[in-house]
């Protein structure tokens, strides 16, 4: 079994990261550049990994699936990134950011990790600011925030509802500024199949060019991934097309171990699902709940009018409206962390309130707040957002209330690493959205992106320097070595293993039908009856996927069924890890809601005595045995874990 | 509530940048109009799929009009008709009607090469940024960041600018191939904010010098570009960079 060592420096918690960085291992200038690091995506994490790796000095090579690394879907990320500045003067600290992660992730996070986030945090905001990052402005000059889901406080920056953009633009900007200086070597169309390990260590990744077909060999003294979650093992997610698990899954199969993979966010504000031949669901940002209430009819007769198309939101009288946040979360109202409102949402849905023709819907409604500031300041506000949701349901926000309902968001589990975002491999390396570290159960809003931002450019170009500080005589590798030359064999069998299938159905008729079984049996109510019969499906589904896929074409030139096929693959082990890391968990904890485990109110019910630690998952050698689970005790020092209370 | 209707898409199918090319077609029937046209070409592959054939082939990612990677003309227009200036994966098929005849095309343009049928190669917009669309900063040495006071509507227009998400619809509907509406997006955005301004000369100079170098055409203001870019971008960005383009040149 493997070892399992967080590496949390010693020392108070406010000093460990200064304490750190004080005594580790330094690689010098001369060295540097005799030094190859090969950092996998140009998300968030990846580029400003990439971008900050390439100006200290080391050769970076950097691979992305899409067109460009402007791509990555952090691109997509709309309300905004968080940060202890207390420019507001509302009473925010480095600890009250620390405390707030903590407790949002219902206490399932690594304590060191959250705290060092924190204090990083006010430095992503220079970073940012310094690379022409257009965030909002008061008219005095000074930078704008707001408030997001779990805090008192205002402390999310934000560039209208494309925060996301802004930042993964500033962090692209200044990787082609390091592309130019000639120290970044760009992939893009690139996908990495296999990581390869000599002797114990993470050397060098197999990837297939996306445009040529061929299947590549690249070598470096360390790998890093910033390949984002799996958030699309359900088919419908709000992550993008081509968000895969796929690294990540590569890097398990070689050893690294998985943890938390059942911790998976649902997000409360998205378009409702309308049809079977949806792609995606889109997301309505958070941000909206700042002004935007959320409710459904008192009387189940308005709702079941509601859902038979006779009655409209508008035309339910303000006593007949049942605003459930507000009523049972007084003093968070409608911003209450997002498992707390998705649950909300699917309790009142369940008992029949819901209020689309599926039923599985609720009401964002904005008529108060036109009201209060005018349909003017609304619209500079989320002017964006509105149109977005008018297009695709041709509804008016500003004239009917939105009609909003959960949906797969983001994933906290991920590849487990060390306080130094090592991953069990050595030489390996996790960032971003892909590993498990920061977010315990449960993400709060606007802290994906200072996790990824804070990983790439204040972190990993610390922690890896004492790894590498080590491997300055270790002369660069040659990918003729046996190790390269069987991985990519093994990468070229399993292609033809999937053509030789030469089934009858898509990949995504499968990857549908995969997707309903997890939302079924591993999605936000879970129980142990459920999760064994999804894990029965699951075996099903491999069965059904190695005997009727169908990948047309051939291996050479662009083929996307099969780069489809490949990452449905993956998804299926990735739904079964998820699905027996959420049997396993006899509790109820941030985004891991086990129905047996609930409060008579119907909020979660954690169990400290017994799962108070992360759960690590260990590949057993072939997709068909059950994975072994191990233990991180999680040790606080600081914060006195109770339970989650945004009622008062 | 949706209905249904029916329609035939004709589709470029290309293999590779030397290939000829040519339109193959099928006819579509019973789609709801609240199929968004990305979702209706799924179902359009997935029928040529159970049908034994090869996919059409075309970039999309995260389909809700921000990653920039949907690439498609849709009856002679960059990302085709939506309602509100958007990409191709915000139009819905109810902007069509029954009995429609759908034309699918790539960008056509010398600068963005076809890779297979729709997908194009866009990496000459990758160039461009890489000689000088950034701040030239260290990580981690950036002080306090409201120690630039900027004002709301310097900011406002700056993130105007910087909407841009590098789609190439501009490209593709000027008739000269010209990438100045892309290019004039990412000067401006600097050029409207003092932390961009130190190496502003310098920036104008390159992005232009590269983007000359790369094939694109000339800008004779016809104003095709501002026309069909999905996030509003303004020719007024243009002149900006004309204006920082000559200032550099004068102080040469």
């Amino acid at each position: 079994m493997a070892t399992i060592n967080s590496r949390i420096p010693e020392g108070p918690i406010a000093e460990k990261w200064t304490n750190y960085k004080a005594h580790q291992k330094l690689v010098n200038p001369k060295n540097k550049r005799k030094l190859d690091v090969i950092v996998v995506g140009t998300g968030l994490a990846g580029a400003s990994a990439a971008a900050s790796l390439g100006e200290m000095g080391f050769k970076v090579k950097n691979f992305c699936i899409q067109d460009s690394p402007r791509r990555a879907h952090s691109i997509a990320a709309q309300g905004g990134i968080n940060a202890a500045k207390n420019y507001q003067n509302d009473g925010d600290s480095v600890y009250r950011l620390f405390y707030d992660t903590v407790k949002g992730g219902d206490y399932r996070a690594r304590e060191a990790n959250v705290y060092r986030l924190a204090e990083v945090s006010n430095a992503i905001i220079d970073q940012c600011v310094a690379q022409g990052v257009p965030f909002a402005r008061e008219y005095g000059g000074m930078l704008a925030n707001r408030s997001f889901g779990g805090a008192q406080v205002s402390r999310t920056f934000y560039a209208k509802g494309q925060t996301g953009q802004q930042l993964l633009l500033g962090a692209y900007s200044s990787l082609m500024c390091q592309v130019n200086a000639g120290t970044v070597e760009l992939y893009t169309r690139y996908e990495m199949l296999d990581v390869v390990i000599i002797d114990g260590r993470a050397r060098g990744i197999i990837a297939r060019n996306l445009v040529t077909g061929a299947v590549e060999r690249f070598s470096a003294h360390a790998v890093v991934i910033g390949t984002g979650g799996y958030g699309n093992t359900y088919f419908l997610s709000t992550n993008a097309m081509g968000c895969n698990a796929s690294a990540a899954i590569a890097c398990y199969r070689k050893g690294a171990l998985f943890a938390n993979p059942s911790y998976v966010q649902i997000h409360p504000t998205c378009i409702p699902v309308h049809g079977d031949k949806q792609s995606k669901l889109t997301l309505m940002s958070e941000s909206l709940r700042n002004d935007g209430r959320i409710w459904v009819p008192k009387k189940l007769e308005d709702a079941k009018a509601c859902q038979e198309g006779r009655l409209q939101g508008k035309d339910i009288p303000e006593e007949d409206r049942d605003y459930y946040l507000e009523r049972r979360y007084p003093a968070f109202g409608n911003l209450v962390p997002r498992d707390v409102a998705s649950r909300a949402a699917k309790e009142r849905c369940d008992k029949g309130y819901g209020v689309n023709n599926t039923g599985l819907a609720v009401f964002l409604d904005f008529s108060q707040a036109i009201k209060d500031f005018g349909r003017k300041e609304i619209e500079a506000r989320y002017g964006n957002l509105f149109d977005m949701y008018e297009e695709i349901t041709d509804e008016s926000p500003y004239e009917t209330p939105m009609q909003i309902f959960p949906a797969i968001h983001y994933t906290m589990g991920g590849i487990w690493v060390d306080y130094e975002l090592m991953t069990t491999i050595n030489g390996l390396f996790a960032i971003g959205e892909c590993n498990f570290s920061d977010h315990g159960a449960n993400r709060l809003g606007a802290s994906a992106l200072m996790q990824g931002l804070a990983d790439g450019y204040f972190v990993l170009p610390y922690t890896i320097q004492n790894y590498l500080a080590d491997q300055i005589t270790v002369p660069r590798f040659s990918t003729d070595l046996p190790e390269f030359e069987a991985a990519e064999k093994a990468v070229k069998d399993r292609i033809k293993r999937l053509f030789d299938i030469g089934g009858t159905r898509s990949v995504d008729s499968i990857h549908k039908e995969l997707g309903h079984i997890m939302w079924e049996y591993v999605g936000m109510g879970r129980t142990k009856e459920g999760l064994e019969k999804g894990l029965q499906l699951l075996k099903e589904i491999r069965k059904t996927f190695y005997k009727d896929l169908r990948i047309p074409g051939t291996q050479d030139g662009v083929n996307v069924e099969l780069e489809k096929a490949l990452r449905l693959e993956d998804f299926i082990l990735m739904g079964e890890l998820m699905a027996n890391d959420a049997l396993h968990r006899e509790e109820s904890c941030g985004g891991h809601f086990r129905e047996e485990h609930q409060t008579e109110e119907g909020e979660a019910k954690r169990d400290d005595a017994n799962f108070f630690y992360v759960g690590c998952w260990e590949y057993q050698g072939s997709d068909e045995v059950a994975p072994v689970l191990s233990k991180e005790p999680l040790n606080y020092e600081t914060i006195k874990v109770q339970t989650r209370n945004y009622k008062s | 509530m949706a209905k249904n209707i029916s329609f035939t898409v004709k589709y470029w199918k290309q293999n590779g940048p030397k290939d000829a090319g040519h339109f193959e077609q099928r006819e579509m029937k019973n789609i709801p109009d609240d199929t968004s046209f990305l979702e209706m070409l799924d179902i359009l592959n997935e029928e040529l799929i159970n049908d034994g054939k090869e996919p059409f082939v075309f970039d999309h990612d995260c389909r809700e009009g921000i990653c920039g990677m949907c690439s498609l003309y849709i009856n002679g227009t960059p990302h085709g008709k939506t309602g509100t200036g958007a990409t191709t994966c915000q139009l819905y098929m109810r902007r069509f009607k029954d009995g429609d005849v759908i034309t699918v095309e790539p960008w056509r343009s010398a600068a963005f090469p076809v890779i297979k049928d729709c997908m194009v190669d866009r990496t000459a917009f990758d160039k461009i940024q890489a000689a000088g669309g950034y701040t030239t900063i260290r990580t981690g040495q950036a002080q306090d960041a409201n120690a630039i006071l900027i004002g709301k509507a310097e900011a406002d227009e700056a993130m105007d600018c910087a909407t841009c998400i590098g789609c190439g619809a501009c490209v593709a509907a000027c008739k000269n191939g010209s990438a100045m509406l892309f290019v004039s997006s990412k000067v401006s955005q600097f050029a409207l904010l003092p932390q961009g301004r130190v190496e502003g000369a310098k920036r104008a100079k390159a992005m232009v010098a590269k983007m000359d170098e790369l094939g694109f055409g000339n800008c004779t203001n016809t104003r095709a570009c501002e026309a069909v870019c999905p996030k509003n971008e303004s020719i007024a960005n243009i002149a900006r960079l004309n204006r920082e383009f000559i200032k550099a040149k004068l102080a040469d």
